[in-house]
């Protein structure tokens, strides 16, 4: 009945050699860095390289944005001569000229002030309704659900693009940045609410949020400071994601004629404008077409690249 | 006694499996040996992560993810399976070696209909072919597994089943084509008791009609023991012990074998006593004179369930329920799924309001008090749930999940809520360094004792525990039954302990009040009811204990 | 199942008002001369303009004005254009090549999605998943007028495969470019969502019972993972023709494809306002039915919907 070595099929009763350690049931084990959703998203994301080239291109658009002048000395309308019309590239002008004369690459980085003023704006706009009308529905459920679910609904059926379509052309005179902020932000928002309210439902059953309103917390209390943060992270994605569509969306705007107004700096009025003279002069129409691409492509990967830090299969897995 | 030469049906020798990660290669299973002759039911028992599940699908070659055997050999008759590629292992699968998965809801295409699934296995294992002889066989197989109707079930959705119906479903495919082994792993554990037994009883049945060997996977010593003539006991990715499965409850040697059958609730065992005090229950009457902390009376919950689009009926949850806690005692409420034990909870601390019949805590009936009492009330009931991945909140660490009551219920300042947080992660024992870490860092043994730290913040006399110890491995769970009882009877508190494990109700609680689909069948205490139960219903659940008959260890020893 | 066609049919109905209203709400409730804002910077005919506030009734109050517009679509009176066509009679004429468009691009989406999604998803993290993937990440950041302009000059004008406008013949020969185009940008998000659910759905458990039954990959995974891997993209492609629509509109106007799409487009630009509500309300109403549409085809695909217990 003992250890028998030559029998370990146990047809008859085999035991193993005990271990020297004392059995400790369930011990604590932590690694020494702490481990929260937060901090490991970070530090699977820091050591990934197309994390760090999207931050970049996002930096430097960003930058462009703000201090136009960090890289490009020219004005964007003031130096346009009709006799540069569709030039190519010469001195102090790198990517040569459009079909009005105006520098390429000054009306691309002064273009970058539009597309992200309005991409930002237009998206916390959306994320912000978004948040509030998908937060409540989920969580207060019954009539209050019905009704915000059947609003989301309907602003859901209108594409967003035709309905801003629709509203800047009725506030035709009236075009100007938080027009085209709320025309977009204000009908997309409904899918952000969708996400949103999934997600509350979700964090809704779990336990600690019963825990929470067996403790006597009030149900609006329990929302703000244990159903929200869990729904942060794929908040968090969203947004990013968004932004990227909210900057394609100001460019189609623009590109259709119905953007901030054709004096305007706009990679999608560049596009617009240089349509015309796309046989001749591609160029003009190719340039902003990569840099709109390009950081809309970095919002997008770095939308992805959170979404996958943050999810708790992949922790599992890492 | 010697062994008849027989040969073996299956042989595993030095089997290694490795799955690979990021971070390279590990190993989960080290060196496994084991036979299985032809005709046997032998059972591999483990608690969660010792490498049973792995093995079992190490022999059918479906291991999850990344998971490759590594070493060692898997030999069917003359054949090792570790050489197949997975185009040859399919003509194993099926017709050599069924296999019975665990949760049937998941694990049965939700598209397709019964019958569909059931055809297709017949189809690919060439026990029948055209179209009429398929349909035939696989009625067959249906009508075998125990399913009434197996006709008009074919046609139906997976989700029109119950559980029992599922698993009955699949374990009729499993044994389709008369496979020689069939490999059941935890086939009954997502399932109701009662079910629970009439399912394996059924499948014992259909294995000794047809001859097949079974490789059962339990987590559970007593199933194993009942069901099986050899048990494996596994930890770790190792085989620890194996032999006949009475020599190994009644005899264990090895150190986790003994602990595992020490710590197995059955209805051998005995109350688990806190160290402190004796405190024997044998009657009622000893209770009657300890003044009640919690009395329920005739609590009733009706809910409206909505049939088809416009019509809702109301369902009766809840039926009359009437019970009395004593301070300081436990009361199980145990019942099956459907029986309501879990809204009776959920009533008691105030979460849901009962469409009749009244709560009462020290004699004080809590549906009339205001707002700001029932806020107070709160303090004097917690709750502790079932699951341990749920029950706190990831973006908070441990330390403010402790301290949140104190901060809802504005006790103390700053200071003294960390002293409380020290003072409950001792009596909890936790270490203190746990304070500032999260909830993912922590198993689940780890996270239940921080949730009942939390439930004892605010010094509460009632705690409401809602399967606490359910989703916990053997050995984890006695643990925290122990922890429990020392806290019980170090603080004063009473418990009502919610449970669908009778023998957990023998080791965890001085009164027992048994459920069914609302109503209340029996209450006593625990050793009234376990030695001498009146109604139907809780014979046939003390019946359905895996492993009722069969003397444990220790048990055995001290002349029961 | 009945009880699910019910339900979704009267879903339908406040969303349908809803949607209807929203549009004639942001034209119409707003501050300022409707009639005079919808013209934008142009000056207008004072005929058109007496005409066009008959037409929308605006001496009346807003409600009144919404119930005519709306009893006016039942009719079949979708109202006229700026030019004065009725718009009845444009979409007579653009609705079939616009449909035409559609087929074309929906069927080269589907078709690339479904089989390269699958593929990908099969050979996961190899080059061929890579190779796809990034692709795809590059169609779905290319906003689809960028798409159409690269395509109309590399394509069309440069290595001449196409012709790089449409015009007046459209048949189903002519609608190559455009539909690709089209398909392509819709293509994108469809693969990457069709490989992320043949992903999840090859870890589900009866993928692994059915190996366990003895099934090959050639059985396992066309017939327990495609339909149930479906599912997902066939609910999202009704969200997605939304986008087509905004799609269409844009390549219509740059390929000069005489659809629905060219008129709003050309609308836009023009800045007509009352043909622009016009036809995004058609296109709105299209989009609603489309979306109703396939709520009740996905009836037909997911069993647990049909047969509640």
């Amino acid at each position: 009945m003992s250890s028998d070595l030559n029998d370990p099929t146990g047809v008859n009763h085999y035991v193993a050699p005990a271990a020297t350690t004392t059995l400790v049931v369930d011990a604590v084990r932590v690694d020494e860095k702490p481990s929260n959703l937060w901090s490991d998203a970070w530090r699977d994301l820091r050591r990934r390289p197309v994390f760090w080239v999207s931050l970049l291109v996002v930096a430097i658009v960003l930058l462009m944005a703000i201090w136009p002048t960090l890289f490009t000395q020219v004005a964007p309308n003031n130096g346009c001569e009709l006799s540069n019309s569709n030039g190519g590239p010469s001195d102090g002008h790198p990517l040569g000229f459009t079909f009005l004369g105006c520098d390429v690459w000054s009306r691309m980085v002064w273009g970058a002030r539009t597309s992200l003023t309005v991409g930002l704006l237009a998206t916390i706009i959306g994320t912000v309704i978004g948040l509030i009308m998908g937060a409540f529905a989920g969580f207060y459920g019954g009539w209050l659900d019905s009704l915000l679910s059947r609003i989301g609904d309907i602003f859901f059926s209108i594409p967003y693009i035709l309905a801003a379509i629709v509203v800047m052309s009725v506030f035709s005179t009236n075009r100007n940045v938080f027009t085209l902020a709320f025309a977009i932000g204000g009908f997309a928002w409904a899918s952000t609410a969708r996400v949103v309210r999934a997600e509350v439902l979700r964090v809704r059953q779990a336990d600690f949020v019963t825990a929470s309103r067996a403790l006597g917390k009030s149900r609006f209390g329990t929302l703000i400071s244990h159903v929200i943060p869990n729904a942060i992270a794929p908040l968090l994605v969203i947004t990013t994601i968004s932004l990227a569509a909210a900057i394609v969306a100001e460019a189609t705007l623009a590109f259709l004629g119905v953007g901030l107004g054709s004096d305007v700096m706009s990679w999608g009025n560049d596009i617009a404008q240089a349509q015309q003279s796309l046989r001749v002069a591609p160029m003009a129409l190719i340039y902003p077409s990569i840099i709109l691409t390009v950081t809309v492509l970095a919002f997008i990967l770095l939308g992805e690249l959170i979404r996958d830090a943050l999810d708790p299969r992949a922790r599992a897995r890492r | 006694m010697s062994e008849t030469a027989r040969e073996p049906l299956l042989s595993v020798r030095d089997l290694r499996v490795a799955f690979e990660s990021q971070s390279g290669s590990r190993e989960v299973l080290h060196d496994v040996n084991f036979d299985i002759f032809p005709g046997e039911t032998i059972a591999i028992v483990g608690e969660s992560g010792s490498g049973k599940s792995t093995t079992a699908s190490a022999i059918i070659q479906l291991l999850p993810g990344t998971g490759h055997v590594t070493a060692g050999s898997i030999m069917l008759g003359d054949d090792d399976l570790t050489l197949r590629n997975q185009a040859q292992m399919a003509n194993i699968r099926g017709r050599e070696i069924g296999y019975v998965p665990q949760d049937p809801m998941s694990n049965l295409n939700p598209v397709w209909s019964i019958g569909f699934q059931v055809k297709e296995a017949v189809r690919a294992n060439g026990i029948a072919s055209g179209k009429k002889e398929i349909e035939a066989r696989a009625i067959e197989v249906l009508k075998q597994a125990g399913l009434a109707d197996a006709e008009k079930r074919m046609h139906q959705y997976p989700h029109q089943f119950s559980g029992g119906m599922r698993q009955r479903a699949l374990i009729g495919i499993g044994l389709a084509a008369d496979p020689k082994l069939l490999i059941a792993d935890e086939p009954t554990s997502a399932l109701d008791v009662t079910v629970q037994r009439v399912i394996l009883d059924h499948m014992a049945k259909l294995t000794r009609e047809k001859g097949t060997s079974v490789l059962l996977i339990t987590h559970d010593l007593g199933l194993a023991a009942e069901r099986a003539e050899r048990i494996i006991v596994m930890k770790d990715g190792e085989i620890v012990e194996s032999g006949p499965s009475r020599l190994i409850l009644e005899n264990p040697q090895h150190p986790y074998t003994q602990r595992l059958v020490a710590a197995a609730p059955s209805i051998a065992s005995q109350r688990i006593q806190a160290v402190v005090e004796d405190r024997g229950v044998q009657s009622l009457a000893d209770v009657a004179d300890a003044a009640p902390t919690l009395r329920v009376r005739e609590l009733t919950k009706d809910y409206k369930i909505r049939q088809g689009s416009f019509r809702s009926e109301p369902f009766r949850a809840v039926d009359a329920v009437s019970f009395e806690i004593p301070r300081g005692k436990t009361l199980a409420l145990v019942g099956e799924s459907g029986s309501g034990k879990s809204t009776v909870a959920k009533m008691v601390l105030k979460l849901e309001d009962p469409t009749s019949g009244s709560i009462e805590v020290d004699g004080v009936d809590v549906a009339g008090l205001s707002r700001k009492e029932t806020f107070a009330l709160r303090r004097r009931m917690q709750p502790v749930f079932q699951d341990p991945y749920g029950s706190l909140d990831p973006m908070r660490n441990i330390g403010n999940t402790i301290a949140e009551p104190l901060e809802i219920h504005k006790v103390g300042d700053a200071a003294s809520r960390r002293a409380r947080v020290t003072e409950l992660l001792d009596q909890v024992s936790l270490p203190q360094s746990l304070a500032s870490r999260y909830a993912n860092e922590l198993s689940g043994g780890q996270r239940q004792r921080v949730a009942i730290a939390r439930a004892l913040a605010l010094k509460p006399d009632i705690v409401v525990l809602d399967e606490a110890v359910s989703a916990l491995d053997v050995l984890v769970q006695d643990q925290i039954l122990k922890l429990l009882a020392d806290l019980q009877s170090e603080l004063g508190l009473t418990y009502l302990f919610i449970t669908h494990d009778l023998a957990v109700v023998r080791v965890a609680a001085d009164l027992v009040c048994v459920m069914e689909r609302g109503k209340v069948v029996e209450q006593g205490t625990v050793d009234e009811i376990f030695a001498n139960p009146t109604e139907q219903y809780t014979r046939r659940l003390l019946d359905a204990i895996p492993g009722a008959s069969i003397p444990l260890g220790g048990a055995a020893a001290a002349g029961l | 199942m009945f009880g699910y066609i019910l339900r979704r049919l009267l879903q339908v109905i406040p969303v349908f008002f809803g949607a209807t209203l929203l549009i004639y709400f942001m034209v119409f409730a707003l501050p300022g001369d409707p009639i005079i804002a919808l013209f934008g910077d142009k000056t207008p005919n004072p005929a058109v303009v007496e005409q066009l506030r008959a037409q929308y009734h605006l001496d009346q109050p807003f409600i009144v004005q919404y119930f005519y517009y709306i009893t006016g679509i039942f009719q079949g009176n979708l109202g006229s254009t700026f030019s004065g066509q009725s718009v009845n009679d444009v979409l007579a004429r653009t609705l079939p090549v616009t449909a035409r468009l559609a087929v074309m691009a929906i069927a080269i989406e589907f078709t690339l999605a479904i089989i390269i999604g699958t593929v990908s998803a099969l050979r996961k993290g190899k080059l061929f998943d890579n190779t796809m993937l990034i692709i795809a990440l590059i169609f779905v950041a290319l906003p689809i007028f960028v798409l159409s302009f690269l395509a109309q000059y590399f394509l069309a004008i440069q290595w001449g495969w196409f012709k790089p406008t449409v015009g007046a013949q459209n048949d189903w020969g002519d609608l190559w470019l455009p539909a690709i185009v089209l398909g392509l940008s819709l293509y994108a998000t469809s693969m990457r969502l069709m490989r992320s659910s043949v992903i999840d759905t090859l870890n589900q458990d009866w993928v692994r019972t059915a190996y366990s039954k003895g099934l090959t990959r050639s059985r396992v995974v066309p017939v327990h993972v495609l339909r149930n891997s479906l599912i997902p993209v066939i609910t999202n492609s009704a969200t997605n023709f939304g986008v087509l629509l905004v799609g269409a509109t844009v390549t219509e106007g740059i390929f000069n494809v005489p659809g629905v799409g060219n008129t709003l487009f050309h609308a836009v630009q023009k800045h007509e306002g009352p043909t622009v509500v016009s036809f995004v309300t058609v296109f709105v109403i299209i989009y609603v039915l489309v979306n109703l549409v396939v709520d009740l085809l996905y009836g037909l695909l997911d069993p647990r919907i049909r047969y509640v217990k």
